[in-house]
């Protein structure tokens, strides 16, 4: 049986071949099929910045992850499927303006982000925290201890540090601003050294 | 980890083989719009696909109800079944791919069917069955007859056997 499975499998063997750019624009197709459906709950795309290559994530609310490439492409994603829904693709349009804001924020042009935003993955005081980060305006650094204080509650420290640890939402939501008191840059999602090279492309613009 | 994967990996692990077997059913001009509404109809259901689910076998099983909707309409538009348009197939397919087509779309609905789940997409008959109703004994003879039939409509590619890989 085994042997003539596969003398009839020869049958398609080479034939009726696929060729990958056709593939492509059927996947790009269904891609933005599945967004004007309305049954594309998750799209993403990839960038090229300075700090590596992000993974840009948005739901219909607005931009819900920004990931650099060490937390691991499919590890993102797969946490995504799992706390939002598995009906994710690789669909760019809907990350155009958020691309484009990225760009323009790497080339020093852009101060604020002006993007819709989807916090759903940041809960109670860790969205508290996240909800004033932007108030540290651009250039400008806060130590963990002046953020506790800052949202009313001077002893969390720790749990702004966590906070800013765990942000979905890095360089969109400057956590990265918040330093440690002593003026060591401190932990961040995409390890130090991109830290030091977000806050030294603000200093310099 | 249990956690069903992103629609995307998907995609990305069965496009090809939905897309041949779409080929395969329907021919070159039906498969593209086949392909595609498989992928959005799965993507909808997706959510509610058991994790333990074989992905395959219910892709297959969708493209089976989107390629039985277009025959339907094509026939409804008068246009025979059997015949495969003589034109050039999408993604680059040469005349073997033509004369292939055109023998498998002169085949009886079933052996078709069969023919094409279990030796181009490698359901095993019960899945097979289970797509095109009946028995897996019934798939596997609806198969066997459909390869009988191929090797009398299609001599050339069963002479070719082995020698191309």
């Amino acid at each position: 049986m085994t042997t003539n499975n596969r003398d009839q499998a020869d049958l398609f063997g080479d034939l009726l071949p696929i060729n990958e750019t056709h593939l492509r624009a059927l996947r790009d197709r269904l891609a933005v099929d599945a967004d004007s459906a309305g049954v594309l709950d998750v799209a993403y795309r990839t960038i090229d910045t300075p700090v590596g290559t992000l993974l840009l994530a948005a739901t219909a609310l607005g931009l819900i992850r920004v990931a650099f490439d060490s937390e691991g492409l499919d590890a993102v994603l797969g946490v995504l499927a799992a706390d939002v829904s598995p009906r994710i693709l690789n669909a760019p349009k809907r990350l155009d303006g958020a691309a484009r804001e990225l760009d323009e924020y790497f080339a020093g042009q852009r101060h604020t982000f002006d993007l819709p935003l989807d916090l759903s993955l940041s809960k109670g005081f860790r969205r508290a925290v996240l909800g004033y980060l932007p108030d540290i305006g651009y250039g400008l650094t806060a130590s963990y201890g002046a953020v506790a204080a800052a949202i009313g509650n001077p002893k969390a420290v720790r749990a702004v540090g966590t906070a800013c640890a765990t942000n979905p939402l890095p360089v969109v939501v400057p956590c990265h601003r918040v330093i440690r008191a002593d003026g060591q840059v401190g932990a961040y999602r995409g390890g130090p050294q991109a830290k030091r090279v977000l806050l030294s492309l603000e200093a310099a613009a | 980890m249990t956690d069903k994967q992103p629609f995307e990996g998907v995609v990305a692990e069965h496009a090809g083989t939905v897309l041949r077997v779409c080929r395969a059913v329907l021919g070159p001009a039906d498969a593209d719009d086949a392909w595609s509404e498989t992928f959005l109809s799965a993507l909808k259901a997706y959510p509610r696909l058991p994790v333990d689910a074989n992905v395959e076998a219910w892709l297959v099983t969708i493209a089976h109800r989107k390629a039985i909707d277009v025959t339907r309409r094509s026939a409804r538009g008068a246009v025979p079944v059997a015949e495969v348009p003589n034109r050039p197939m999408a993604g680059g397919a040469d005349d073997r791919d033509l004369d292939l087509t055109r023998s498998l779309a002169a085949l009886p609905g079933k052996q078709r069917y069969a023919v094409v789940y279990h030796y181009l997409a490698g359901l095993p008959y019960g899945d097979v069955a289970a797509v095109i109703g009946g028995s897996a004994e019934a798939a596997r003879r609806a198969a066997a007859d459909g390869i009988a039939n191929l090797r009398k409509t299609h001599p050339g590619d069963t002479a070719r056997k082995g020698a191309s890989r």
